[in-house]
């Protein structure tokens, strides 16, 4: 496949992941969190790069696990303690990506990880770090591993299809009727992390937070149906990557931000005109509190 | 003289560090109907939430026909306050009614025809089947309380737990709610509502559980639903309170 072929797959990926678990995010209103997390992973990539070595992918996916659920255990310990959550979160990841960023300047500081990369990532790149697999053959690293993470996203969303919705939905409900509500959080969390550290080198820990987010925020404003969300997010998601890709070649422009432009840009437009939820229908349709 | 499903020895329970309920004991006769009231803060839906271990109790035992609350779970079922979920989630009012078939359903399977039925004839039973495909943030309050209400039946429990069922919704809505529960004891089960119209306890419940932090006065409505133990509950506010309720009856909406 040609460079540009890796860059557009790579980057639809990456979409396609974020915005199936970012449906979720809002349902469960835990964007906040997805924020968080994207920043944490970096402390758990550069926890595993000095106890292994190297920057592989299960090492890095293990890493990004492990500070994901730490973020999410620390984040529940300080709202305990009576500490408003979204200000135990602020504490929790600003705390944690600090010592990231500390840790890469003092301990790590190579080639391969710098503050510079984990914030915006570098997709450019990401075609020449390749792998051979059997079967397919030579394949960038980046591709592979989100590939992974996409199949295992999938897998959890549809196996668990209506323990997620519930789950979400009423909580109480679901932990009456006997299922694991704490365990599908931590397992959600896990989700949330490798989603993120798959999508690092592409995008970075800043714009993961549009591709988790905003898809997912403009596919709910154009359905009432989860599975019709989860769909229509997946779209935007991949839309949102090739244009993105297609704006930063035409006018050579950081590649991230534009797939994260191209985001807001759908959020926009879905706001404006969705049926059900946008501005103009607000103005053209009779408020459902005027037929009751 | 039926017999005890539920047991509670010594409960204690705690939210962010203040006790919310301490040392709570009564023992709850099969198929009886029992209105759970109190003032604000007295610890209503935690005691619920305790009891279903949806919090945790600090001290203190819970027994369910002699079992411990996890061998009981399947025969309990439980409807949150109406304002505990968020509306606007993208489903539809059959949906959350097949919610409630979720535990029964199972791991790794979906709902199928026959549980969509059940569902189906749950809302029906509720007078809401009109409504099976609408949007729930379409619904009016006391629509979203018989949709919860449907759920509840199709769980087919044997014991309910509801939480402010009454709360916030139509004259209609009302006597369809609490036809159903009357319909449920019939059955022989069991029925715990948190209550908060004192006006209509005596029409509604045949036990009444004053709860303030403690429970104050437990038993049958026609002994215990006295003047005395309303004060005792509700202390020195209870003129205001009753004025409140009269403003609730001058002022249907």
């Amino acid at each position: 496949m040609s460079y540009t072929g890796w860059i557009i797959l790579t980057a639809s990926l990456v979409g396609l992941s974020c915005s199936l678990i970012g449906v979720f995010l809002i349902l469960r209103k835990m964007a906040m969190m997805a924020d968080a997390i994207s920043h944490t992973v970096l402390l758990g990539i550069v926890v595993a790069f000095l106890v292994t070595r190297e920057l592989s992918g299960p090492h890095m996916l293990i890493g990004a696990v492990i500070a994901g659920l730490i973020t999410a255990l620390l984040v529940q310990w300080l709202y305990q303690l009576e500490i408003e959550q979204h200000a135990s979160i602020g504490i929790v990841f600003t705390t944690l990506f600090a010592l990231g960023v500390i840790l890469i300047s003092t301990s790590v500081g190579n080639a391969h990880l710098d503050v510079q990369h984990a914030l915006m990532g570098e997709i450019t790149f990401i075609p020449w770090e390749t792998i051979t697999l059997p079967l397919i053959g030579n394949v960038p690293e980046a591709t592979a591993l989100l590939a992974i993470v996409l199949i295992i996203i999938l897998i959890s969303i549809i196996a668990f299809y209506k323990e997620w919705k519930l789950t979400s939905f009423d909580p109480a409900l679901a932990a009456s009727l006997g299922i694991p509500v704490v365990l599908m959080h931590y397992l959600f969390m896990s989700l949330v992390s490798i989603t993120t550290v798959a999508s690092f080198d592409a995008v970075g820990a800043i714009m993961v937070v549009a591709m988790l987010i905003t898809p997912a925020a403009s596919a709910y404003l154009w359905t009432d149906k989860l599975s019709v969300m989860l769909v229509l997010s997946g779209i935007f998601g991949v839309i949102s990557a090739v244009t993105g890709y297609i704006i930063a070649a035409r006018i050579d422009t950081s590649i991230s931000a534009s797939m994260a432009f191209a985001t807001g840009i759908i959020f926009l437009i879905s706001f404006i005109s969705s049926p059900k939820h946008g501005l103009v229908s607000k103005y053209t349709r009779p408020s459902i509190s005027s037929l009751r | 003289m039926s017999k005890t499903v539920l047991k509670v020895e010594n409960l204690t329970a705690s939210y962010r560090k203040n006790y919310v309920l301490e040392d709570v004991n009564f023992e709850i006769a099969q198929g009886s109907l029992t209105g759970i009231v109190g003032p604000n803060g007295a610890g209503k839906s935690t005691l619920i939430k305790t009891l279903l271990r949806l919090h945790p109790p600090i001290t203190g035992t819970v027994d369910f026909y002699g079992l411990p609350f996890k061998d009981a779970q399947r025969v309990i079922g439980y409807v949150p306050q109406r304002g505990s979920v968020d509306w606007d989630f993208p489903t539809n009012a059959l949906d959350v009614v097949v919610m409630g078939l979720y535990g029964k359903i199972g791991w790794l399977k979906r709902p199928s025809k026959a549980h969509k039925r059940l569902a189906y004839e749950a809302l029906q039973k509720m007078g809401m089947e009109t409504y099976a495909n609408r949007q729930i943030s379409q619904l009016s309050g006391g629509q979203q309380q018989r949709v919860f209400l449907a759920r509840a039946l199709v769980q087919d429990a044997d014991f309910y737990f509801m939480d402010e069922p009454l709360a916030g919704v139509d004259a209609a809505t009302e006597k369809a709610i609490m036809a159903i529960l009357k319909e449920l004891k019939s059955y022989g089960k069991t029925v715990m509502v948190v209550h908060h119209d004192l006006q209509t306890v005596e029409d509604y419940f045949d036990h009444v559980l004053f709860l303030n932090r403690t429970v104050v006065k437990h038993g049958k409505t026609l002994q215990v639903f006295t003047k005395e133990n309303i004060t005792k509950t509700y202390g020195g506010n209870l003129r205001i309170h009753f004025a409140e309720e009269e403003s609730h009856v001058v002022h249907p909406l």
